[in-house]
């Protein structure tokens, strides 16, 4: 199969709008007629059941918490990006999408990204419509602040606790067509496969978390909009529930794998503090705006930091790039920190942090304008740590936090399966190899108020209007296969507890497949990865049974998928010869230590297809070309 | 490892929702008093599984305390002892070694009892699909500057919409009342312009849902306000009180 982008020819600013009056229309009367089902209740997932609905579709959608509101979208701190210009500070829609591609480090899809930047400023107006409760002037009008990777500031925010107040914003919008019937919303579900009929996805089969029963859902689309995978890595700012099942079950079922291996590590987060710990918890990339980076001039000096003198800090961001400082990108400030970390010159009881100091933020700010804009912040910080970060510098250390890899899907967010969507985090689509801060609320809310509710359309006139029938021998087998893989996971009663698998899974794929990779190491994990998967199919316990809310069978399922995802990812990052945003290999890097990458050779997405249980994946490349950008070197000097 | 500490746990265990509960005594040993009160239940977890025996189902999800999934009552409070945390944030460092802590589930009628520690709350999901929105659809919106809003009532509208809707308040209530959770929605609308044209509509019904779904009467005891994790105001339930009564006379 060729992968075909469908990204539109013409001028960049207009290959959307054309795109737009290209795509085929349903009929408002008609569009009752088709049911879609979305699988995720995030940003993208909200914002896309909401619009669905209001179009007039019958939509249903799928989460694992209680609540859609629970979604780990809830959880992102700093703000959402859009190209307003609200600030006469020379931003616009090109400079957005320029910023978002070499963030990227020239490996996303031009088109796409202009589309994103495009759309960034209507995400605003809707957010604030709906009564989303963004910081403001005295004046009444919108506050922004600037986050890496931009020189102007373009990025929205309330508090500290920007992701929840969009996605309430969103919640609140799907409320209100579950209250008009448009939508069905299943809580406490997971599913569990795709259902294809005629090689089209055809509907789900979904586990209801509370009473373990299987249930077979029919539509005509199904859209997932599941978030990202990081937690293959086990210690991540990942939410608990996290997980890889739907995409990767899909993936199993023809959907393409884009990038796995591009994985964001975040590099302002607290420092791990023991073996018990089950997750990091990041602090605001936005506190980068106020707080300085350094680490002692000196290797293991051990003094207090108020003791060490200004002229034995090593202040390196703001050293190695005058014009970026604090505010480069997120892959280029982890790797660093792990650089002076390597150096010996690490911080704290285990070596591995830097410390981010708002001394001179609150000499002259002072302490109450530190506090308005990071106040919940300090507080999160004060809670885990038990130190006051107003009079002691923070420490932070860099924490998996976000997949920029996820499902190919072409410009209409289609993956390689017809009918089946992806969204958000959950598709690969627009970061390349490396996020911009504030830019994953964007591409969610993008995606599901102002991509989807286009783009679906064009398939769905295409399918006949009548229901899917839940009784053909597709949905019948699907469920047969999804029962069996319970049934084994509870019948192995072995020794190693799912949490004990996971751990270890998550030791390997950070050593091995972490942020600095090398060809022996990836060959290395690679075989770990496979014994590890051999030894949890024959030794993994898993108390409980089936027909009852069990949290253990469900994390089970989730790691079992876990186990071969790292495996694609470790491939994948073998393949890519070069360093690209959040993808280093050590064996190619400028002499100053910054990621080298290779146009000629490795400017494509690697689109992994599924070939079976223990057979090798193939890998496709779609050739990312570019037609208004000059690809430069990154640099933030 | 020094300074680790030993606890005995006392946890409501029931089955499922129609199942008898009861408590049950179990020994947390060596724990870290840098764990959150979550990871010492995973090591609690650990074991019992290790020793053949059903983990504690218990609700939890982004461990940073900002989803509103984790739910224990600790110890008689709704989140444990500390104020303005909620439990996946509590540390182990809040207790001592060799103390007792009585682990229980939100007990409210309008919040039955699933397994364990975990409860339905899809209570609050109906309130909120009753009224808890903006009636616009996605790209009828004028620009976001044409709707200029004071920073003061912006700043006290985001921390009204700062629940984060876990049902402490409910918890802590001797009736079981959902005022404080319902009134912070109303607020957070009645705040801003954009809330305004439905104003009288959406309290009257949010008000009505919360009644049907079985919670019980405000008596100004403000024990939600004190065990809120995200320590909402008792004002907004005020407020909300404004609100309906405005509604009902006006209407």
């Amino acid at each position: 199969m060729t992968l075909n982008s469908k990204a539109p020819s013409g001028p960049l600013a207009e290959k959307w709008n054309n795109h737009k009056f290209n795509l085929k229309l349903v009929n408002p009367a008609n569009k009752r007629k088709y049911d879609i089902i979305i699988v995720g209740t995030g940003l993208a997932g909200a914002s896309a059941a909401a619009s669905l609905a209001e179009l007039g579709y019958n939509v249903k959608t799928f989460c694992v918490q209680d609540s859609p509101r629970r979604a780990h979208s809830i959880a992102a701190q700093g703000g959402i990006n859009a190209a307003k210009n609200y600030r006469n500070d020379g931003d616009s829609v090109y400079r957005l999408f320029y910023d978002t591609l070499k963030g990227g480090d020239y490996r996303a899809r031009e088109a796409n990204v202009y589309r994103l930047a495009q759309v960034s400023v209507n995400i605003i107006d809707q957010c604030v419509a709906q009564g989303v409760p963004f910081a403001r002037e005295y004046g009444g009008l919108l506050d922004n602040r600037s986050f890496g990777g931009a020189q102007v500031s373009r990025t929205f925010y309330a508090k500290g606790q920007t992701g929840q107040q969009l996605l309430l914003g969103a919640y609140s919008a799907m409320n209100r067509q579950i209250a008009t019937g448009k939508i069905q919303s299943y809580t406490r579900h997971e599913m569990l496969d795709v259902v294809m009929v005629d090689g089209k996805a055809r509907g789900i089969i979904a586990r209801d978390l509370v009473t373990g029963q299987i249930e077979r859902h029919s539509a005509h689309a199904v859209v997932l909009c599941t978030g990202g995978y990081g937690n293959v890595f086990y210690l991540t700012t990942y939410a608990r529930g996290s997980n890889v099942t739907a995409i990767w079950r899909a993936h199993k079922k023809g959907a393409y794998f884009g990038n796995p291996c591009f994985t964001q590590i975040h590099p302002t987060c607290i420092p791990v503090s023991g073996d018990h710990q089950s997750k990091l918890t990041l602090m605001s990339e936005s506190l980068r705006n106020d707080g300085r980076i350094w680490v002692p001039l000196k290797k293991g000096d051990n003094r207090k930091p108020e003791d060490i003198p200004e002229a034995e800090r090593d202040y390196y961001l703001e050293r190695i790039y005058p014009s970026f400082g604090n505010l480069v990108p997120r892959d280029i400030a982890s790797r660093k920190a792990k650089e002076m970390c390597d150096q010996g010159r690490g911080v704290g009881a285990s070596g591995l942090a830097v410390y981010l100091d708002f001394s001179d933020a609150i000499n002259r700010l002072g302490e109450s304008t530190v506090a308005s804009r990071y106040g919940n912040l300090f507080d999160m910080y004060k809670q885990i740590t038990g130190e006051n970060p107003y009079k002691t510098p923070m420490r932070i250390y860099p924490a998996v936090h976000y997949t920029m890899g996820g499902l190919w899907v072409d410009y209409n967010l289609m993956t390689t399966i017809p009918g089946l969507y992806a969204c958000g985090e959950a598709n690969f689509s627009d970061h390349g190899a490396n996020r911009l801060g504030a830019s994953a609320l964007m591409q969610g809310l993008a995606d599901g108020y102002f991509v989807l509710p286009y783009t679906i359309g064009d398939y769905l006139a295409g399918e006949e209007r009548k229901e899917v029938s839940i009784d053909s021998p597709e949905f019948v087998a699907a469920e047969k296969n999804v029962k069996d893989q319970l049934q084994k996971l509870l019948s192995i009663n072995g020794n190693k507890t799912v949490h004990e698998f996971q751990r270890e899974l998550g030791l390997i794929m950070w050593n091995h497949c972490g942020m600095a990779r090398n060809e022996n190491g990836l060959k290395e994990g690679i075989e770990k990865i496979k014994a590890l998967r051999a030894e949890f199919w024959k030794n993994i316990k898993v108390p409980g049974v089936g027909e009852e809310l069990n949290q253990n069978l469900e994390r089970a399922g989730r790691v079992a998928d876990f186990l071969e995802l790292g495996e694609l990812m470790m491939q994948d990052a073998l393949q890519r010869n070069e360093s690209c945003g959040g993808h280093f290999r050590e064996e190619y890097q400028t002499p100053e230590g910054e990621a080298l990458r290779d146009d000629d050779n490795y400017a494509y997405v690697a689109a992994w297809e599924y070939k079976g249980e223990n057979q090798p994946s193939e890998m496709h490349k779609e050739a990312l070309e570019y037609e208004f950008i000059k690809r430069s070197q990154r640099s933030y000097k | 490892m020094s300074g680790n500490m030993n606890l005995t746990l006392k946890v409501w265990r029931q089955k499922s929702q129609n199942a008898q509960g009861a408590f049950e005594t179990y020994e947390a040993k060596n724990i870290s008093p840098d764990m959150s009160f979550l990871e010492m239940m995973d090591v609690v977890n650990e074991d019992l599984i290790k020793a053949g025996k059903e983990p504690i189902a218990f609700d939890h999800d982004c461990r940073e305390g900002i989803c509103g999934m984790c739910s224990m009552y600790i110890n008689g409070r709704a989140h444990g002892p500390l104020k303005g945390v909620t439990t996946c944030q509590l540390h182990m460092r809040s207790f001592s070694s060799g103390e007792t802590i009585t682990i229980e589930p939100w007990r409210a009628t309008a919040f039955p009892v699933l397994r364990d520690l975990v409860v339905d709350r899809t209570a609050f999901e109906r309130i909120q699909q009753a009224g808890g929105y903006v009636s616009v659809n996605t790209g009828s919106v004028p620009d976001a500057n044409a709707i200029p809003i004071s920073k003061e009532n912006a700043d006290e509208a985001f921390l009204s919409a700062a629940c984060i809707g876990c049902g402490a308040c409910v918890a802590a209530c001797k009736n079981s009342s959902a005022m404080l959770f319902v009134s912070a929605k109303v607020s957070q609308y009645a705040l801003l312009p954009q809330g305004n044209v439905e104003r009288k509509e959406r309290v009257l019904k949010m008000v009505s849902q919360m009644d049907q779904e079985g919670f019980g009467n405000c008596s100004n005891t403000e024990a939600c306000e004190a065990e809120c994790p995200k320590e909402i105001k008792v004002t907004n339930i005020a407020r909300m009180n404004r609100e309906f009564l405005r509604a009902k006379l006006f209407s």
